[in-house]
């Protein structure tokens, strides 16, 4: 138990599922090795908001019996895995890290994790995550921040920092996370993990808890690119409940990732090297570079111009639809209701007010004010053409390279509590990130070195809508080189 | 939106109105400084001339896997079965969701 325990970091996806079809590894037992390491280590990290041990347990007894009939097992069979809790899960609380929906327990069950348990994954728990998923830190979540596991003084990343940690620290050997701005690769460069956006479509939203529906993404994080991959290939593919789901058939993303990056055409905007990048960082990321183009990729200067705009930009847009999607929380249907309230009016607004943190009222009313009448045109239409311009940045960008690296966040983890007052500079944590969320464009975050008090750093990895081989690809090849 | 573009306590109040939210003092202070430096941060937009540009709402339209992508057949399927959902109501007698009195005077 206690050599499970230890191990379960450096397993693999692959590993598991022969391990547990030629009978030497036991589903059951890595799951309880997991929850024995939630025990151990969460109190500190608070990576989980909830577990679920009897309906985990069962599902791994079902994978032993398999292996124990000798049936083919599925591709996730025994893989102990964690789920951001804005994803829904039939019966089990969805908080979406917020006070408003304490106690919720969801009646169905998300499209992505459906997928995961359809392939032999074991589901652990529901991992911690800032409120609606609007945050870089994960301390807006309304049931306490989680810590670094690489540093406990220091935030994990958000909005996804349960998933980024969980995976770090062990916890689960791979967990889903939500990106909408940056909130899948931020954390998985603060926690040193792997990390994917997919493309806008790729993978169903059904029954992801809406923060901004135009950008949105359900991504897996790993221990490594080639599970990262694996992942993806499960919860990827189109589903008739979500109406901007593509139809695209899933490529195998595993079949061309170890062909290397020579020949390959990598692009390097100059503006994600401007000023605000740590030299620790930058130094880090030209040295992935550097091995990436001793490889045999030709490295090429790009430009990506209305980069500077992207933050203002996605901040616009964002607040605009999650003042539409928060609207439907009013205490009426599910979640938290006010008591004693004459009217319906008084209702609605006491049970918001009482149920939404102050990060979610700031979107919503930021939102709010730039759908207003007399300011629509001002700074939501003025979001929209701006965002065609940046969309258009990278669609040039992809005519003459294959993909485009850049650091994946600024610096290495903050410390907890260092940006909490300032949410204009809170918000400059996604500034590398944005840009890919609202250009729909896919994305990964891959472990790229450490600083010297051994922070870890993330290389972002962008590519072609529906590209996502290419990035893990090239993903795959910075793993080796590092 | 002009660069000295500022949200007075009054744009507070009325926006915190419209979004069904009820802020107390001490957050319309809070709200107000915040509002006007996210806002001073997006003033920058204003650099770009984007008369020319349409606007993008999401990536379909870039991408052009078009509409015939998101329409489908209109077919009736089932919807969650009433007593999962109601399992959650605050208030219901089984069939409705129960609230204060709607009509004011």
């Amino acid at each position: 138990m206690t050599l499970e325990t230890t191990e379960t970091k450096l397993l693999s996806i692959s590993d598991i599922r022969s391990s547990i079809e030629s009978g030497t590894r036991n589903a059951t037992v890595l799951a309880e090795a997991c929850f024995h390491q939630v025990e151990a280590r969460d109190a500190e990290i608070h990576a989980y908001l909830s577990t679920n041990r009897e309906r985990a347990l069962e599902q791994a007894a079902r994978i032993d019996d398999l292996a124990t009939k000798g049936e083919p097992l599925p591709v996730l069979a025994g893989v102990p895995v964690g789920i951001k809790d804005v994803l829904t899960i039939e019966g089990l609380q969805a908080t979406a890290g917020s006070k408003i929906l304490q106690g919720y327990c969801a009646p169905y069950t998300a499209t992505a994790v459906k997928k995961l348990e359809a392939a032999g994954a074991i589901v652990l728990g529901k991992l911690n995550c800032d409120e609606f998923a609007m945050g870089s830190s994960n301390e807006n979540s309304a049931y306490g921040p989680v810590h670094n596991p690489h540093a406990l003084d220091r935030v994990p990343g958000g909005s996804s920092g349960g998933s980024a940690a969980a995976v770090a620290a062990g916890m689960a050997v791979a967990t889903l996370g939500t990106d909408t701005g940056g909130s899948i690769r931020q954390p998985a460069s603060f926690c040193g993990v792997v990390g994917i956006l997919p493309t806008y479509g790729r993978v169903s939203r059904y029954g992801l808890i809406a923060f901004a529906s135009s950008l949105d993404r359900i991504g897996p994080f790993t221990a490594n690119v080639r599970d990262a991959a694996t992942v993806l290939g499960v919860i990827a593919g189109h589903d008739p409940m979500d109406a901007t789901s593509s139809p695209l058939p899933v490529p195998d993303y595993i079949a061309g990732i170890d062909k290397g990056v020579a020949g390959l055409r990598l692009g390097v905007p100059s503006e994600y090297f401007a000023e605000g990048l740590d030299p620790e960082v930058r130094a880090a990321i030209e040295s992935s570079i550097e091995k990436l183009r001793a490889a045999g990729a030709t490295i090429k200067p790009i430009s990506l111009p209305h980069t500077r705009y992207a933050i203002p930009t996605y901040y616009i847009i964002a607040t605009a639809e999650a003042s539409a999607n928060l609207a439907r929380f009013d205490g009426v249907r599910y979640g938290y209701r006010a008591k004693d309230s004459d009217t319906l009016s008084a209702m609605y607004r006491r049970s918001r007010d009482g149920g939404f943190g102050a990060e979610v009222k700031r979107r919503i009313m930021l939102g709010t004010y730039a759908l207003s009448a007399g300011y629509y045109d001002a700074y939501y239409k003025k979001a929209q053409q701006v965002r065609r311009l940046l969309t258009e940045d990278f669609l040039k960008a992809f005519a003459e390279v294959d993909a485009i690296l850049t650091p994946t966040a600024p610096t290495p983890a903050f410390k907890i509590g260092e940006k909490v007052d300032d949410p204009v500079s809170m918000y400059l944590a996604d500034i590398y990130t944005v840009t890919a969320s609202l250009a729909g464009i896919c994305g990964l975050s891959v472990p790229s070195g450490k600083s010297q008090e051994g922070l870890p750093i993330g290389l972002q990895i962008l590519g072609k809508h529906f590209d996502e081989a290419m990035i893990l690809r090239v993903a795959q090849s910075v793993e080796n080189l590092n | 939106m002009s660069d000295s573009a500022t949200v007075s306590v009054n744009d507070v109040r009325r926006v915190a109105e419209l979004a069904n939210l009820e802020l107390t003092a001490e957050e319309e202070i809070r709200m107000l400084r915040d509002l006007n430096a996210i806002l001073g941060h997006v003033s920058q937009l204003n650099e770009l001339d984007t008369s020319a540009v349409a606007p993008m709402a999401q990536v379909h339209e870039v991408i052009g896997d078009g509409p015939q992508s998101v329409l489908r057949p209109d077919q009736t399927v089932p919807c969650l079965d009433r007593s999962r959902v109601m399992a959650s109501a605050p208030d219901t007698d089984g069939i409705f969701f129960k609230v204060p009195k709607v009509i004011e005077r």
